[in-house]
């Protein structure tokens, strides 16, 4: 009995007359991985391309603060939540373990996954893109998947260097810093404003299942804290 | 799941007489398009991304089966399995046994369109394993137990009170006096509903936008995050996915990415992409521990190289449905099965066979929109055309469609006996219809008529018109230079 496998590659085989043609062209595409067109629009200067980030991630409704640093981001936090009307508390992100959150003594921070009962999540971004206000978002021990999505306010922390023009930028960085091992995590989230859906006669909604807030903090790295 | 599609006609003149669904295709038909093109005007390069696009297809298809055993190879390394399906109900079987031997009790399911076609939840239903859809508009229609009308809006024939109608029923628990008449409501008590269903499955069931050969990833596009929530919660992820999906590398990837939610929905890009490969990492604190791509042929591995071959580039954006003057005039379901539109009209006859589909490569006008607005180029109204011409060297046509198309091509090979006839015919029915301009009703066209008035012709034929232009008419001149 042949197997399925076998079946269904030897019916595109012989489909495709491999015997005759090797796949050379497609053995290169995935060695040089060679970039398509580049849209224009996130290829300015690093200034013009942190405006365009955060003027396109505002257009689909996230909301963008520009802070100094680390050092700044517990009372941006607690200002975000206050002005809100949210609870002062935060599952955060072992990614952030490095800031100091004694300042703001009324903020509750927890870590771990997300349970279902969190109003608020902190993660931090790997990147962001430029050209439609993407972030990107890799999982991995000190960043859980589940904070990205199960508490209805996401806060997204992203460092001012981190923003490229575009996705390609982003991969190439992910391959660089894997320094040639495996460079996909299990889960790489793009993530392009809050939650939506316009299921119900075409009436857009935010907040489907995914966060209904998606707040945006960039560090500007050249400014001491 | 089972087709209506031999009742097209019935179908879809009850989707005409429905008011209700009228303005639901009213509404859509104003929406979209115009998303789209706005989406369009905002990115110079959108039309060489399309033109990209459509290569990086192109170059899949003709080394499919190198791509999909380099996307074999990396789904294994990356602690996951992939299952090869020749058709639906190995594919059903296959993701049966995955949630038997998971013990799983409940699976949650984002939007997949190949899960349609192979009427997962059925199966699974009677396996005694519950299937939860968890895109809203799918788990509205999952509750109503209708096929989805849409490829990416599958409730968009339904309007808010049928939601409300659809909860109250089904909700048993749900308090009778709370207000369910809008829409941020009705998400409300889809959303608190979803949550526990969400926390508790064992198995979550996704489609695919994409699978990637470079990393063995699949990419899900959602804007709800329901998909998110769908294979970062359960224990086991299974993907289903059909084989044509692959794309080599992250960057064709990218570059399909940036041409599918501008013309699905007119967005820049969708809430949500994500790129999932293989199982949780040692030490993540979430993610499934079992990833399973159960890869579907079910009859596309034959049309390689026939001419439903370019519809295999197909993304499923939806695009074609909303430009298409037949699916806004009878929407989804009237189609009869899980595809529709100009796209499904193509696919469907390739797939489920032609005496089945007989109706849908003539459900078209071929006035050519979709294939304007396709990102992956696909020329729909070509390929429409090539099912007509095999339905009809098949003998499937009816006789007095066959007569009447071998009469006129008969005459058209004749050209005098054609222009004096059609001279004949032009003067006869101008002086028919010269007092009210136009007639109501003709011999043999009924059909035509029933719809609408032709209108009397007036003047001369327009080769008539044109011998005219060749002696310097002015009229027949202005004719002449747009001819050439």
């Amino acid at each position: 009995m042949t197997l399925p496998r076998d079946q269904i590659l030897g019916r595109l085989k012989s489909a495709l007359d491999r015997e005759n043609r090797p796949p050379e062209a497609a053995r290169a595409r995935l060695r040089d991985r060679p970039a398509g067109l580049i849209p224009e629009r996130g290829q300015g200067a690093p200034a013009d391309r942190l405006a365009l980030f955060a003027a396109e991630a505002e257009r689909v409704e996230a909301t963008v603060a520009r802070i100094p640093g680390p050092a700044a981001l517990p009372r941006e936090v607690a200002r975000y939540l206050a002005e809100t009307n949210q609870p002062p508390a935060l599952r955060a992100a072992q990614s952030l373990a490095d800031v100091d959150w004694s300042s703001q003594p009324m903020l509750k921070v927890t870590g771990g996954t997300a349970d279902g009962a969190d109003n608020c999540s902190i993660s931090r971004a790997f990147g962001g893109v430029a050209e439609t206000g993407t972030l990107v978002f890799l999982s991995g021990p000190d960043n859980p998947t589940t904070l990205n999505f199960v508490p209805p306010t996401h806060i997204a922390v992203i460092r001012a260097a981190d923003i490229a023009g575009d996705y390609e930028a982003v991969w190439a960085r992910l391959r660089a810093e894997a320094g040639g091992g495996a460079y996909m995590p299990r889960t790489v989230n793009w993530v392009t404003g809050p939650s939506r859906t316009a299921d119900i006669e075409q009436t857009l909604l935010l907040g489907a299942h995914g966060p209904q807030r998606l707040h945006i903090v960039i560090l500007d790295d050249d400014a001491t804290p | 799941m089972d087709s209506t599609t031999r009742q097209f006609k019935d179908n879809a003149r009850g989707a005409l007489d429905d008011a209700q669904l009228q303005n639901a295709l009213d509404k859509l038909g104003r929406g979209f398009p115009l998303k789209r093109l706005e989406a369009a005007a905002r990115l110079p390069e959108f039309e060489r991304l399309r033109d990209q696009a459509r290569e990086i297809k192109n170059h899949v298809l003709d080394n499919l089966d190198f791509y999909l055993e380099a996307f074999e190879a990396k789904v294994e390394a990356a602690g996951g399995q992939v299952h090869w399906c020749a058709d639906a109900d190995a594919a059903r079987r296959t993701i049966g046994e995955i949630c038997k031997a998971a013990g799983a009790k409940t699976v949650t399911k984002s939007k997949s369109m190949i899960g349609e076609e192979i009427a997962i939840n059925d199966y699974l239903e009677n396996e005694g394993i519950e299937p939860i859809e968890t895109d809203l508009g799918e788990y509205i229609i999952q509750l109503r137990r209708e096929p989805p009308s849409h490829i990416i809006a599958p409730a968009i024939h339904l309007s808010m009170g049928q939601v409300e109608e659809t909860f109250r029923e089904s909700h048993a628990d749900l308090d009778p006096d709370r207000a369910l008449d809008e829409p941020r409501k009705l998400l409300e008590e889809a959303r608190t509903r979803l949550r526990d269903r969400f926390l508790g499955a064992d198995v979550g069931l996704t489609g695919a936008n994409m699978l990637i050969a470079e990393t063995g990833s699949n990419v899900l596009v959602t804007n709800e995050g329901n998909a998110d929530l769908t294979y970062s919660l359960p224990r086991v992820h299974i993907v289903i996915a059909s084989l044509e999906k692959i794309v080599p590398t992250l960057e064709d990837a990218s570059t399909i990415l940036r041409v599918l939610a501008r013309s699905a929905t007119g967005q820049e890009m969708s809430v949500y992409t994500t790129f999932c490969t293989g199982v949780r990492r040692p030490g993540d604190l979430d993610g499934p521990e079992e990833y399973h791509v159960v890869l579907l042929d079910n009859g596309r591995s034959k049309l390689l190289g026939t001419e439903s071959h370019e519809m295999l580039r197909c993304i499923r954006c939806g695009a074609c449905l909303n430009h298409c003057p037949v699916y806004r005039s009878v929407g989804g379901h009237a189609y009869g099965w899980v595809y529709s539109g100009p796209m499904g009209a193509v696919l469907i006859p390739g797939l489920i066979g032609m005496d089945e589909a007989a109706h849908l490569p003539n459900a078209s006008t071929l006035c050519g929109r979709c294939e304007q607005v396709c990102p992956m180029r696909i020329p729909l109204p070509r390929m429409l055309r090539a099912w007509r011409h095999k339905l009809y060297e098949s003998r499937r046509t009816g006789a007095l469609g066959r007569w009447a198309l071998e009469g006129w091509a008969w005459l058209a090979r004749r050209p005098r006996l054609y222009r004096l006839i059609m001279g004949l015919g032009v003067a006869g029915l101008g002086m028919l219809g010269r007092r009210r301009g136009r007639f109501r009703r003709l011999p043999l066209a009924g059909g035509w008529t029933g719809g609408r008035d032709l209108p009397a012709p007036e003047g001369d034929t327009f080769i008539q018109q044109w011998h005219k232009g060749a002696r310097g008419d002015a009229s027949g001149e202005r004719l002449r230079r747009r001819g050439r």
